[in-house]
């Protein structure tokens, strides 16, 4: 049985799995926090402590994809609109039940030293296992000189980590801001500030959409809208260059909790191979409640059992050093598509996209002679197109008709003339066929052998020079 | 002439609902988005009127309605009869991808209905050529779907076109002959009506009977287009057809259509194992009929019926009766109709009466659907419009006869196949008409 526990991350923070709520409304009160407990979470970061706010409504709009609801989401709620004394009181009564689950408290308040060691103090006295810095909120707190507006600063954020450092007695993580030229900057202003750890990343900044009808962007706060954080996993790529960032980089790396998009196991198990000791989800447990840790747990742990790896530091960071300059790039390895008549579908769009979006290497129409070494003539889209629209079909009626029709028309489920192929001596092997392709492994990439050496664009180069 | 007289009934409208409901507007967004907008695309192909199937449907998707309904009608006039009416089921999605996708194909038909109802809500017109832009005079005798569709086709490119239908109502078998519960005769009519607000002039009730009628359209017009379909429902040829009770299919379904035939009840019979077989025996159900029984002399597996038809008639609980063939028909001293039949063998291709296998069936109706018969009466008599087994023969690319001013298409140059077949047959002439007039222009 694989272990999924977190041992130390930061250096004292032990937790039952890695998956933990981020700072936001699912961890807005105690309440709440025990329920995420049971449903099994592995630690929470309580929604973000200070001054208590008053909200915007509406406060959430989102991004759907093709009926797909929620592919991302954008929100411009603020921090806690509770009491310091409430939430921290709660979080005291939390911590009596749940005494193994890590409670991180995340903190905002005012850029003055007095102010940070205070609340540091309270929220440590309340019982918090750690804190977690937000310097990356990025609308509306930002606007009054806190959020963003200090972890944009390489300055801000190294002295005011430094003050909390002065007084904490827990671990202190920084949570970044994606928001910034180059994340490694702020990253490294933390490191030196004192920082046990970081979380990354917030959100993105984002304007989600407008509406049409009234052409205000959304949400629509009474004809207005405002800039709000973008979450959900469209921004997962984003966080994934991040985090590397973050991690490849001496001067920044800490103990990571990763999140910006996370909604699944295999989701968590990328932040991990890149070096996160714990991941944060917010929008999946938004969308579908906290039932969802159930199957990231579990799907975590079989693909551990699977793989053979016994505990999270088994494999975290293994693709760290997967990642290179491009210039670091093998440019000799070449691959090729190739499409398997046995499971295509016929439906055309690897052929559209290659010859519209690549380098006009798919066809429909099958060449018998020899291919290599000779510029092939093809018919293009529209030549294709027009053909079977000007063709004379009719309604199949009789039996002896439907019987014909029906007939498949050589030894592949599609008709032999329905399935594009690909022209190999011109294929730059660009991959996209094989992603617009709606069937699992039709497409695949072939290596091509006879391409020589590793040589990449330096090496090259010297050649040349 | 008006082309929309006939109200809605009610109760009709209860009794035969939509055998494909339409869909919502979340529903059909949901289900555009399962599209994978193939690129030449094989429901498109399959389509005899090759409408862009992917670019209507994603154009559902986007929001975009009118550019949805405007996509289906540049390809078919008659895209929202044809969304209800097609059987899709082997054509467009037939054809869908999806089959081999371990998935049901896309609902095509309904997303199509979709966006032509979304359209006809708006009553926004068809914009065409200006009337008469070329001076083109084509005359389509019939005003079912080929002569629709040719005379709006002629219309969009600037020709002048009139539809000469020797019934009251314009549309042919769209507004008689196709079941309710597929195709209602208000639908038809909206789209007889859709096609006579661009400009094409009906001229309902006008027969055109003689050699003299068509000389004098030989006279007004250019080019002639024959869409006259089929002749009449063919005969039994047994003793007692003649009688109270027995009426064709084709008689049966435009008369509860048109409401001169409200309710049924008792037992009725359809002999015959075709798709207008079934649309009688399944109307017959929902007029009130108890038993409905549908007799065919050969088995399953031969009758014509789509096999989805088949199955429909199953669940509207139609009794099939297989093998067996009616040889008389006789009334009892109640005035109920005594149908003879006996059972066939196939010895060959030929049927053999089995003996003492002879059965009365004791009915209300007979409904004979055996087919129309292959005859254009009309134009039996015109030189050199060639006949074969009773159907105009026509080049199939441009529909044109033997004789070079006259096109035909829909039934009575197909033989007798769907509304899509015939809107195909149309366009293609009324393209194939104004090639002819641009040329001799130039």
């Amino acid at each position: 049985m694989p272990d999924i526990r977190v041992h130390k991350f930061a250096g004292k923070i032990d937790a039952p799995n890695p998956f933990w709520l981020a700072s936001g409304p699912t961890t807005n009160t105690g309440e709440q926090i025990m329920r995420a407990f049971d449903a099994g979470w592995g630690g929470v970061v309580w929604k973000t402590i200070g001054d208590p706010i008053k909200n915007a409504s509406p406060r959430y709009s989102s991004v759907d994809l093709n009926g797909t609801r929620m592919m991302g989401l954008n929100n411009i709620e603020l921090i806690s609109d509770r009491s310091i004394e409430d939430n921290l009181r709660e979080l005291g009564e939390v911590k009596k039940y749940y005494p193994y689950h890590p409670i991180i408290a995340s903190l905002m308040v005012e850029s003055k030293r007095e102010a940070w060691h205070e609340i540091v103090q309270r929220t440590e006295d309340a019982g918090a296992d750690g804190l977690e810095l937000n310097f990356s909120c990025p609308h509306g707190m930002n606007e009054r000189g806190m959020g963003s507006a200090v972890g944009q600063v390489p300055e801000y954020t190294e002295k005011i980590t430094a003050w909390v450092k002065e007084k904490a007695r827990t671990p202190v993580l920084v949570k970044l801001s994606p928001n910034v030229t180059d994340i490694r900057a702020i990253a490294a202003a933390a490191r030196r500030g004192g920082a046990d750890g970081l979380s990354a990343i917030n959100t993105v900044n984002s304007i989600i959409g407008i509406d049409l009808d009234t052409l205000v962007p959304r949400p629509n706060v009474d004809g207005a809208s405002t800039h709000g954080g973008y979450a959900g996993p469209a921004i997962k790529p984003i966080a994934l260059n991040l985090v590397q960032q973050i991690m490849s980089d001496p001067a920044s790396a800490l103990p990571l909790s990763g999140m910006g998009g996370i909604s699944s196991w295999r989701d968590a198990v990328e932040f991990i191979l890149l070096g996160c000791s714990t991941v944060q989800v917010c929008t999946a447990a938004m969308h579908y409640g906290y039932r969802v840790v159930e199957d990231m747990a579990e799907g975590l742990e079989n693909w551990m059992r699977t793989r053979g790896f016994a505990t999270l530091d088994d494999f975290r960071g293994l693709s760290l050093d997967r990642v290179t300059s491009w210039n670091g790039l093998n440019l000799n390895y070449k691959v090729v598509a190739h499409i398997d008549e046995q499971k295509c579908i016929g439906c055309g769009l690897c052929q559209i996209a290659c010859w519209d979006g690549a380098h006009q290497c798919i066809h429909s129409d099958r060449v018998t002679g020899p291919i290599n070494g000779r510029i092939e003539l093809h018919d293009g889209p529209p030549t294709v197109e027009f053909r079977s629209r000007t063709s004379f079909a009719t309604t199949p009626v009789t039996r002896q008709e439907r019987a014909a029709a029906a007939t498949s028309h050589g030894p592949f489920p599609t008709p032999l003339a329905k399935i594009p192929r690909v022209d190999e001596t011109e294929c730059t092997g660009c991959n996209l066929c094989a992603l617009v392709c709606p069937v699992d492994d039709c497409i695949t990439t072939l290596r091509v052998t006879e391409s020589g050496r590793p040589e990449n664009q330096d090496q090259q180069h010297s050649v040349a020079s | 002439m008006s082309t929309t007289s006939i109200p809605d009934d009610l109760l009709l409208r209860e009794r035969f609902t939509d055998i494909k409901p339409p869909l919502s507007p979340q529903a059909a967004v949901i289900e555009a988005n399962r599209c994978l907008n193939c690129f030449d695309a094989p429901c498109t192909a399959a389509c005899p009127t090759h409408i862009d199937v992917p670019g209507f449907i994603k154009r559902i998707s986007t929001g975009n309605l009118r550019g949805s309904a405007l996509r289906i009608l540049d390809a078919n006039i008659l895209g929202s009869s044809c969304a209800k009416a097609c059987p899709v089921e082997v054509l467009c999605e037939g054809a869908c991808v999806m089959h081999r996708y371990n998935s049901e194909p896309i609902q095509i038909g309904r997303l199509q209905r979709y966006a032509m109802d979304s359209f006809q809500a708006t009553g926004e017109e068809l914009l065409t050529a200006p009337r008469g832009s070329r001076n083109v005079q084509v005359a389509c005798i019939g005003g079912g779907p080929a002569s629709l569709a040719c005379a709006a086709e002629l219309c969009r490119h600037g020709a002048h076109a009139i539809i000469i239908e020797r019934n009251e109502l314009p549309g042919g078998l769209n507004t008689y002959g196709i079941a309710e519960y597929k195709l209602r005769t208000s639908d038809s009519l909206r789209e007889a009506e859709m096609i006579r607000r661009m400009g094409v002039e009906f001229r309902t009730g006008a027969a055109i009977e003689t050699a003299e009628a068509l000389e004098e359209l030989e006279s007004e017009f250019d080019f002639l287009f024959l869409g006259v379909g089929l002749g009449a429902m063919q005969r039994m040829n047994i003793p007692g057809e003649d009688q109270k009770g027995v009426l064709n299919a084709l008689e049966f379904i435009a008369s509860y259509k048109t409401g001169r035939l409200k309710e049924m009840s008792g037992t009725v019979v359809v002999v015959g194992a075709g798709n207008t077989a079934i649309d009688a025996a399944s109307a017959a159900r929902r007029l009130g009929a108890e038993t409905v029984y549908l007799l065919y002399r050969r088995g399953e597996r031969e009758m014509t019926a789509f096999d989805f038809e088949y199955e429909h008639a199953k669940h509207e609980g139609v009794q099939f009766l297989w093998r067996r063939q009616p040889y008389a028909i006789r009334t009892n001293e109640r005035g109920r109709l005594l149908l003879d039949t006996v059972q066939v063998n196939e010895v060959g291709r030929s049927l053999q009466p089995v003996e003492g296998s002879e059965n009365v069936i004791e009915c209300d109706y007979v409904i004979p659907a055996i087919g129309q018969s292959p005859f254009a009466q009309l134009v039996q008599d015109l030189r050199r419009i060639e006949l074969r087994n009773g159907i105009i023969v026509v080049d199939p690319e441009t529909g044109q006869t033997g004789n070079s001013r006259y096109f035909a298409g829909g039934d009575c140059a197909n033989g007798g196949r769907e509304v899509v077949d015939a809107v195909a047959d149309g366009k293609r002439a009324a393209r194939a008409i104004m090639k002819i007039a641009e040329a001799a222009y130039a």
